[in-house]
């Protein structure tokens, strides 16, 4: 069942990432494709992240494809204009591409090419506005395609701000990016569950299924790094003690992911599990959440 | 007023490889605003390329380089000393150094580097900027631009990137959606967040071809008809 149908339907969707490596080496992205095929609904393709080159999202996804595990296809701003975003998005379409993730992205003062050019000639909504477009079977500017594509769009959302002018525009702008044709939307990693339903409660009168972004602890470190380092992802400090008392700080970090995803699995429609490297062990994370 | 600022000795240098003599020119206009090509500057530079061996023919510091009659006016009187250099080093802006090159016939070398205003007009008091966009938005945003205000220069709303209030970029710097959030709640106008602006015209944020590529809009050429190659 495709994570279109499985969402449409009600069901309880399971997502995951695969990130591409920098390089040509692609051994990895299939391994971890045969793997997660069968155990996840969908994995997103991370496009360029954290402004760092890397191979791209559009054949990485288009790899996994053809190892039999959906792509959601990651499209960030930050790298091309509206000319290339509407041809790469054609281009998924003849891959047999049907989800698609619209980010901003990150800034490139942020990654591993500090001099480069940012573009951001559209932005996360402004590019969903143009999937809506060539869905209807014509460019952004109004000219007929020959064959449309049919595409999944998502969207992106924070759960945790720290100020209310954060929290309103993460609302105002998920609510103008559900107007505008995102179908789908995957959060930001939460940790607690309590500030999720909350969130939850703000955003159920957009109707639109949302899957809950985790993230596996793999060391209290990691999680004082993301508090310090991350926007929008704060580590309780019991999680962060937990782990550091643990002996197998693996074993600790699954048990966490899948406690956490058991309680959130009430409040919303899906999950979306970032593993960070850890991609072979998503399949351990969602028996133990007795997925 | 526009900003200015010295490129490294070294690379000065490096674009005199090969020459034995050199003028110095001066801007008595923004650049000495500026500190990088004022009389201090041109004293200082005549010393290190002194130093560095350089022959020094002459110096001189002219009212705006950017208005090549002054630059021709300045120079009478020293034509025996440019002639006699190598090539002259001009300090100052970009317009001025084009001024002397169109004015002179002598190699010219840039001393200076011109430094982007981000939409201000220069030194400014004030933190408000304008980036001459040509499809002014701040009807929507509580009269903060979200062009220069952000710096992905989102229209749609912040990005996920802000901490405490503060850019991704650097803790010195006001995420710009907070500021507009916040002057939007003052105001009473959150409803404006509701608003879908369409993507920019980059069409009109870039500047019309005729401002740059031909002197039409230069005052020197009001009575003439401008020709377009």
């Amino acid at each position: 069942m495709s994570l279109q149908s499985k969402l449409e339907s009600g069901k309880f969707a399971i997502t995951c990432e695969v990130g591409p490596l920098k390089g040509t080496d692609i051994h990895e992205v299939e391994e971890n494709a045969e793997l997660l095929k069968g155990k996840v609904d969908a994995a997103n393709v991370t496009d360029q992240q954290s402004s760092v080159m890397r191979l791209g999202s559009l054949v990485t996804s288009h790899v996994i494809l053809q190892k039999g595990l959906e792509p959601i296809y990651q499209l960030v701003c930050r790298d091309r204009n509206r000319i290339a975003l509407q041809s790469d998005l054609l281009s998924a379409w003849v891959l047999g591409i049907k989800n698609v993730l619209s980010i901003t992205g990150d800034l490139p003062q942020l990654g591993d090419h500090p001099e480069a050019k940012a573009v951001f000639d559209l932005d996360s909504v402004t590019l969903l506005q143009a999937i809506g477009k060539l869905n209807n079977g014509t460019d952004m500017n109004g000219n007929e395609l020959q064959g449309q594509p049919s595409f999944f769009p998502g969207a992106v959302v924070k759960v945790e701000s720290d100020t209310e002018a954060s929290m309103e525009l993460q609302i105002a702008k998920l609510e103008r990016k559900v107007a505008v044709g995102a179908r789908f939307i995957q959060t930001q990693a939460v940790y607690d569950a309590d500030s999720f339903g909350k969130f939850m409660k703000r955003v159920e009168k957009f109707k639109v299924p949302i899957l809950a972004g985790v993230i596996p602890l793999k060391s209290a470190g990691m999680a004082k790094y993301m508090n310090r380092g991350v926007a929008g992802v704060s580590v309780p400090d019991d999680l962060i003690q937990k782990m550091t008392d643990a002996t197998d700080k693996a074993a600790t970090g699954i048990q966490i992911c899948a406690d956490l995803i058991k309680q959130l699995k009430p409040l919303c429609q899906g999950v979306h599990i970032m593993a960070i490297g850890w991609e072979k062990r998503v399949p351990e994370i969602i028996q133990a959440a007795g997925l | 007023m526009i900003l200015s600022e010295q490129k490294p000795f070294e690379e000065i240098l490096g674009y005199l490889d090969g020459e034995k003599s050199v003028f110095i020119l001066g801007c008595n206009g923004c650049a000495q605003s500026s500190g990088s090509g004022g009389p201090v500057q041109v004293e200082e530079m005549k010393a290190k390329l002194e130093e560095a061996g350089k022959k020094v023919t002459g110096t001189k510091v002219i009212d705006f380089l950017c208005e090549k009659a002054l630059v021709k006016s300045g120079l009478r009187g020293r034509v025996d000393q440019v002639a006699a250099a190598d090539s002259i080093l001009v300090m100052t802006c970009g317009i001025g150094i084009q001024a002397v090159a169109a004015s002179v016939n002598k190699v010219c070398h840039p001393a200076c580097n011109t430094v982007n205003l981000g939409g201000s007009r220069g030194e400014w008091r004030g933190s408000e900027r304008c980036q001459e966009c040509g499809q002014c938005l701040l009807d929507y945003t509580g009269g903060i631009c979200p062009l220069t205000a952000c710096t992905k220069s989102l229209i749609s709303g912040a990005c996920g990137g802000a901490s405490n209030g503060k850019c991704e970029l650097s803790p010195d710097r006001d995420c710009g959606w907070e500021l507009i959030y916040n002057r939007l709640k003052a105001k009473g106008q959150l409803d404006k967040l509701k608003v879908f602006i369409d993507p920019l015209d980059h069409g009109k944020l870039m500047a019309r071809p005729e401002m740059l590529a031909t002197s039409r809009y230069a005052l020197e050429n009001l009575d003439q008809e401008v020709k377009v190659e």
